[in-house]
């Protein structure tokens, strides 16, 4: 080294959490539909949130993993443009959510495992969505499921988008793929507020910390499922054969758990998650009084 | 753990030039009110705790002031100092610990949100309040953590849960550490409905996002101010993704109540009382 040369700015890194943005949106990525088809027999789909309508943006149903009875809760993105339009693209109405906290309590009923599977790009946000009380129907999720007495394994497949994805989410065991990323707000949302372009996504998608990589350091998921080589969408049959291996460890680790020690196993995970402070000491604070 | 290591840095704290102190009320003693246009004295703006004796309009507040509202009179507050370590580094335009700093030093809050035990009408409760001067009453760690304290102080011992939303939902600059925290604060609510203790949830202008899609949609009694924004998106990103203007009235309190998301809608000057009837309803009268 040449002590005369300026220090060189290394050359930029590969964005890869904007990398990972493009493979969990990829045209062919595997979604809920392909990972059943591949890892559950004799699936049933079960329809309607027994309110208003039913949401083909979120797929439920029972059917058998290994011959396990085991409840599916999963949001389902299209594949062309007439199946995109029937899905919604992924975004879920509050009959979406409300369906399948129905199915959710009807497992836990029988004492049956749920496996949800999160891909999405966020809960819809329309006038029709907001009058039946969206918010209502997450926050009800969220709720609810804590108190589910079964196992919930939940997986993120490809775009776990803010609070539309974690209202299937509030798993004992959360699993993001490899290649799938989750966030509190899209990268382009997120580019939109801060610096009031939407081209900037790439940066926010960095600044987010939202690959599987990220919130696992963050203590914010419990694994990492490897994907095929090139991504999911290289060789589906190998994707679901590495999610199959991670369901049957999760389902058989959480089988040794009661019913009230798995809602306490999942309340001490989330209850835990984001304690990250430092003391804002030097100055009163008291603001009252 | 990296993310603590520049925790500790007090010149930035120190450098911070006394920008509370510019804000003396310079404007007169008049205002004009946005809702009815007519001028109003400020005194008396002041007195009816801002919202205007002539139209009703509500205008917002702060979380101190939140609290001198609902309660008899001196409170205790908790995790006064607790704030954010910055876990993600996030950095914008500007970095999040200058914006936190900055918002430190407008509110004297460490983070966007007051949790306290007082009296309400005699009968000993939780409270919190969200600041909404504090980087928009946004959601993230603290946040999450301080509710969540709240709650089970309110498990422990029994005394009724009040959350006075304020926010416009889950904070950015935290990534998915926020979004955990909807996951984290309803699965504490689950407990506290197993427990049978009262909650009673306050939406106020605005709330909208993470909030909305967590704690402030499950209270035992939903209630809202009147005209206050509630939603789960906003309504700009409702508009772009149907490319067509809004209703009149979308999203608002009244909107909220006639499609059956609210229980009631409560002006700001009958909160107290509201709320103290309510929980003699839940829990008795006052021993
Ligand atoms: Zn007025």
């Amino acid at each position: 080294m040449d002590p005369e040369t300026p220090e060189q700015t290394p050359p930029e890194p590969p964005n890869l959490a904007w990398q990972r943005v493009l493979l969990a949106r990829h045209p062919k990525r595997p979604h809920t539909l392909d990972y059943i088809e591949r890892l559950i027999t004799d699936f049933h789909e079960i329809h309607g949130d027994r309110l208003f309508a039913d949401d083909a943006a979120i797929v439920c149903g029972i059917g058998f993993f290994e011959s396990r009875p085991v409840m599916l809760v999963g949001e389902q993105k299209g594949r062309d443009t007439k199946d995109k339009l029937h899905r919604n693209f992924g975004m879920p109405k509050p009959e979406g959510y409300r369906k399948a906290i129905r199915v959710m309590q009807i497992a836990a009923k029988f004492g049956r495992p749920v496996i949800t599977f999160l891909d999405t790009p966020g809960a819809y946000p329309g006038i029709d969505a907001e009058e039946r009380g969206q918010a209502e129907a997450i926050a009800r999720n969220l709720r609810e499921m804590a108190r589910l007495e079964i196992p919930v394994i939940s997986i993120c497949i490809g775009e776990g988008g803010s609070g539309g994805a974690l209202a299937l989410g509030v798993g004992n065991q959360v699993f993001m793929m490899e290649n799938s990323v989750y966030s509190v707000i899209s990268p382009e949302s997120c580019a939109a507020i801060i610096w009031r372009d939407s081209a900037k996504a790439e940066q926010a998608a960095a600044a987010l910390r939202l690959t599987a990589e990220d919130l696992l350091h963050l203590g914010l998921i419990d694994g990492v499922i490897p994907e095929p080589p090139g991504g999911a969408q290289e060789n589906t049959d190998a994707a679901a054969e590495l999610v199959r291996k991670k369901i049957r460890d999760s389902l058989e680790e959480l089988g040794r758990l009661s019913g009230a020690e798995l809602v306490e196993q999942r309340y001490k995970k989330f209850r835990r998650m984001g304690n990250f402070f430092t003391t804002h000491a030097g100055r009163t604070l008291v603001a009252g009084d | 753990m990296s993310w603590f290591k520049r925790e500790n840095n007090p010149e930035k704290k120190a450098q911070k030039p006394e920008k509370g102190q510019r804000k003396v009320k310079t404007e007169g003693l008049w205002l004009k009110c946005e809702g009815c246009k007519e001028i109003i004295w400020k005194k008396d703006l002041e007195d009816s705790h801002n919202v205007c004796p002539k139209c009703g309009s509500h205008f917002r507040i702060d979380a101190v002031a939140r609290l001198q509202l609902l309660l008899d009179g001196p409170y205790q507050q908790f995790d006064t100092d607790l704030a954010s370590a910055d876990p993600l580094e996030f950095v914008d335009q500007r970095s999040y610990r200058e914006r936190l700093a900055t918002a430190q030093e407008a509110t004297s809050l460490a983070d966007a949100l007051i949790s306290a035990a007082g009296t309400l009408e005699g009968r000993k409760v939780q409270i919190c309040a969200m600041e909404p001067k504090f980087i928009g009453g946004s959601m993230g760690g603290v946040m999450g953590e301080k509710i969540t304290r709240a709650i089970e102080r309110s498990i422990t011992t029994r005394q009724p849960l009040i959350i006075i939303s304020a926010s416009g939902g889950a904070r950015m600059q935290e990534g998915a550490i926020s979004l955990m925290q909807l996951a984290k604060i309803s699965s504490a609510l689950m407990h506290l409905d197993e427990a049978r203790v009262p909650y009673i949830s306050v939406l106020t202008d605005p709330t909208t996002g993470g909030v909305t899609a967590s704690l402030a949609m499950l209270g035992d009694l939903n209630i809202a101010e009147p005209g206050a924004l509630i939603g789960f998106a906003g309504p700009r990103v409702i508009e772009q993704t149907i490319r067509q203007k809004l209703p009149e009235g979308f999203q608002r309190s009244e909107f909220l109540l006639k499609h059956g998301m609210l229980d009631a809608i409560v002006p700001r000057l009958q909160l107290k009382s509201y709320i103290s009837q309510a929980l003699t309803f839940f829990s008795g009268p006052v021993q």
